[in-house]
């Protein structure tokens, strides 16, 4: 028997389990790259059209930090949010494959009857690399495929699918690694995810400097970026991604023939005999649980805010352009209103991130749950609606506190600078005014699990995910109006710079306080299990 | 004497799947009551309706006196519950487990939990990823028994105890039953129940087949007779009594299986052929328990 005997059957398997969730991811990042590209080519006919129309708007700092740099010419324009946003995404989703095959299954102790089996050391493990990166391809050939139907270049098309292709392999390999790096499926989303963020910080700060910066070419998602479709079309830049995968391979599959099943390179260190004073409610014991993934959240959120204050000033230098300072006079602002647009672009996916965060909290309730962990807590003399408010009330507040961070130390780094912007104070209620929106997500994930802890995962995570598509992409893919008001980002007030519209804010923490109530009427009546 | 537990007709459906159907079961005060039946029979789904975690779809439940689905709270103050798959929070001690759980409870006795860890050998300062299931079950075991609770669920609490943990479990059982506790031991190990146990109730496909004390169980049940005699018998004379079946004579040795109740008829025969040895074995639970299996399985 080999060391890889049983891969086929462990690939079948996994497919099996994520038939759905796989098919449906492809397509809609499919859909996103084709749909968006064909609206911006109905609305911009020729290359000049296009040049002429967006050139200008986006070949800036404030767009090539979210986006990564702009290829100005029609084919680049045409898929300039889909590069890095698809990229993200498809990243996402490679890791939780590959995650969720490996350490996942490990911990809730389904390895050992497979690995009882016929199955070779290393086939569990290989066959979730192969799903991640048959799901990349797939992904980014259909893409490549429906680009060039369009009408685009051929050769530019295929770099679109590499840039997609980076990140899917990449993430492959870092969620492999981080799988067998830590000893718990929790910490190895929050290693693996952690280093997504980090890499796209890095590059958001790289790709902002003039001339592709270093820090461009360290972070892998910066390699996303460099490619250029449309433009250099720089295809070799897939063997960096190829040469980092192989690398996490090669270090991840040694781990795995030094760890035994279930456990990390780390030992388990001891750890106290009696518990603190402090611990002896639900609430006490979910901080205590989830107090790493807070602190996580927070510190990332502390490291982000400092870098979007920094880019303020590469924003503000803007504005002595010509063509930007042409178009701020048509909308009759000065170099003020350039940073309240930049720092309400971020606030919008800095709540969105803060909504995940609240979403993660939902679904650790609900994984909980599954194995078993909220029964003996239910059986002591812990009642279900204060187990629920003590897990919601967690929720709510971590990105409460994830968007005043991001306000306050934002707005700090920014006054530092001495440009024309926003205050720290007017910059932490323009992040607060982001929260009913994030609430409203997290009442949704809550809601979900009051009718069935399943429900949560997917309702949860596909509501931020249409929310989020909705938002970027409704106007672009020129959806009806009452479509793209479903995503509550959509309710956002603009700012800084404009005024607070009081009565979508209102009407949304109304509505996610009816979801989390409705959620916990739920929980109460159903069976636990 | 009151029943701490008492249902009455528990019907519990998971979609086509029937788990209860109309099970009644009785539980007196101070009693330690064994729930046996074969894999699937329900024994678990009964628990966790118990315990209020499940809701019934017909029938009534009651534990201590009360409802456990809408004073599942008030309820729980008053009872312990170890369930059959322990799973832990993998970065929390097990004595910070023991502490949580009882402290939910509403409070525990330091001085009972630091004798039930040394004598079950527990090493609570283990995050709960690095236990085996034998300890992690332990931990659930000394969270349950510091308390002082007046009822104890245990849904096969000794599932993957080594013996001699085993018998610390079963001292502490017959210790705490001398105290009054009344215990609801649902459990796959016969001897354990039989050691432990007054009444068991035997459940099989949602339903109970049998309750009682173990001698009235055993009274439905048969004697498993060997003698020797001097003189030749012959097979007839102890066919014709009431209550005996599968004789078998082979030289001066009898082998026969005989009704409980019809047993001193029977010795009288072999006595008269002069009786020189005999050993009666009296039905384990086992073959109590093999009987209703086989009749399960019969069934099916
Ligand atoms: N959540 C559930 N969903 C569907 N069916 C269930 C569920 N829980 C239990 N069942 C079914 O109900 C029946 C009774 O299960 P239960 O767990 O109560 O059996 P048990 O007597 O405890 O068995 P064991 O001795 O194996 O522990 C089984 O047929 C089981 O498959
Ligand atoms: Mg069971």
């Amino acid at each position: 028997m080999s060391a890889y005997t049983g891969t086929g059957q462990l690939l079948r398997l996994a497919w099996r389990r994520d038939r759905l969730l796989i098919p449906v991811t492809v397509a809609t990042l499919t859909a996103l790259s084709v749909g968006s590209a064909q609206a911006t080519m109905a609305l911009y006919p020729t290359d000049q059209a296009a040049v002429e129309g967006l050139g200008g708007i986006l070949s800036n700092p404030a767009v090539s930090a979210m986006y990564g740099p702009v290829v100005v010419n029609r084919g680049g324009l045409s898929v300039f949010k889909t590069v890095m946003l698809g990229a993200v995404f498809l990243g996402i989703l490679t890791h939780a494959l590959v995650r969720r095959h490996t350490r996942v299954e490990e911990e809730e102790g389904r390895f050992e009857l497979i690995g009882a089996g016929v199955v070779g050391r290393r086939a569990p493990l290989t066959a979730a690399v192969v799903l991640a990166l048959l799901t990349s391809i797939v992904t980014a050939a259909l893409s490549v495929a429906g680009l060039a139907a369009l009408g685009l270049a051929p050769a530019g098309s295929v770099a679109f699918g590499v840039t997609w292709l980076i990140a899917g392999v990449v993430m492959t390999g870092v969620a492999a690694l981080a799988a067998q790096l830590t000893t718990s499926a929790r910490a190895a989303s929050g290693l693996g995810l952690g280093t997504l963020g980090a890499i796209f910080l890095v590059r958001a700060v790289g790709d902002t400097q003039a001339n592709a910066g270093v820090l461009s070419w360290i972070s892998p998602l910066g390699w996303v970026g460099q490619v250029r479709p449309y433009g250099a079309n720089r295809l070799w830049v897939l063997a960096l991604a190829l040469a980092l995968l192989a690398g996490c391979l090669g270090v991840a599959f040694a781990l795995l023939q030094r760890r035994d099943l279930g456990s990390g390179l780390l030992p388990a260190r001891p750890g106290r005999a009696t518990a603190a004073a402090s611990l002896r409610s639900p609430l006490a014991l979910a901080w205590r649980v989830d107090r790493a993934t807070i602190l996580g959240w927070s510190v990332t959120y502390a490291v982000l805010a400092v870098v979007v204050g920094n880019l303020v000033k590469s924003i503000a230098d803007m504005a002595d352009q010509p063509q930007v300072a042409e178009m701020l006079r048509k909308l009759g602002g000065t170099a003020g209103l350039l940073t309240d647009i930049y720092f309400a672009t971020e606030l919008r996916f800095c709540a969105a991130g803060g909504a995940a965060a609240g979403i993660v909290l939902a679904v650790r309730l609900a994984t909980e749950e599954r194995v078993g962990r909220t029964e003996p807590l239910l059986a002591a003399a812990v009642s279900r609606p204060r187990l629920y408010v003590a897990r919601l009330l967690l929720a709510l507040a971590l990105p409460t506190l994830l968007m005043t961070v991001v306000g306050l130390v934002a707005g700090l780094v920014a006054a530092a600078a001495d440009v024309a912007g926003p205050s720290p104070l007017e910059l932490t209620l323009a992040a607060w005014a982001t929260l009913p929106a994030v609430w409203l997500l997290i009442g949704v994930g809550f809601a979900a699990y009051g009718l069935g802890q399943r429900w949560t995962a997917p309702v949860g995570w596909a509501a931020l995910t249409v929310a989020l598509v909705l938002g970027e992409f409704g106007p672009l893919l020129e959806l009806p109006g009452w479509l793209v008001g479903l995503s509550p980002l959509d309710h956002l007030s603009q700012l800084p710079g404009g005024s607070f519209a009081a009565g979508p804010a209102i009407a949304m923490t109304v509505l996610a306080a009816v979801l989390a109530a409705g959620g916990a009427a739920a929980f109460r009546s159903r069976d636990i299990g | 004497m009151a029943a701490v537990i008492e249902t009455r007709g528990l019907v519990k459906r998971f979609g086509s799947v029937t788990a209860l159907d109309g099970l009644d079961l009785s539980v007196e005060e101070g009693e330690v009551h064994g729930f046996l039946g074969p894999n699937g029979a329900g024994k678990s789904t009964t628990i966790r309706i118990l315990l209020g975690l499940l809701r019934s779809d017909s029938g009534t439940a009651r534990v201590l006196g009360k409802d456990p689905w809408a004073d599942s709270t008030e309820i729980h103050r008053h009872l312990a519950y170890v369930p059959g798959d322990v799973t832990l929070w993998p970065n929390l001690t097990g004595g910070e487990v023991i502490d949580l759980l009882g402290r939910l409870r509403g409070g525990l006795d330091p001085t009972r939990r630091a004798d039930l860890i040394e004598r079950f050998e527990l090493d609570p300062t283990k995050k709960g990823r690095s236990y085996s299931k034998g300890n992690r079950q332990k931990v659930a075991l000394v969270a349950a028994l510091s308390g002082d609770v007046p009822l104890l669920i245990l849904d096969e609490p000794t599932a993957g105890l080594d013996p001699l943990m085993e018998r610390v479990f079963q001292d502490e059982l017959r210790a705490r039953r001398a105290q009054g506790l009344t215990v609801l031991l649902s459990s796959h190990i016969l001897s354990e129940v039989e050691r432990a146990a007054e009444r068991v109730s035997i459940v099989r496909a949602g339903r109970i087949v049998d309750s009682g004390t173990l001698a009235d169980l055993r009274h439905l049940t048969r004697t498993q007779v060997a003698a020797t005699v001097a003189e030749p018998l012959a097979p007839q004379r102890l066919r014709e009594l009431p209550g005996v079946h599968d004789v078998a004579v082979d030289g001066d040795r009898v082998t026969f299986s005989v009704d409980t109740g019809h047993i001193g008829a029977a010795i009288a025969v072999l006595d008269r052929a002069g009786l020189t040895t005999l050993t009666s074995t009296p039905p384990s639970l086992e073959d109590l328990f093999l009987a209703h299996y086989d009749e399960a399985a019969a069934g099916r």
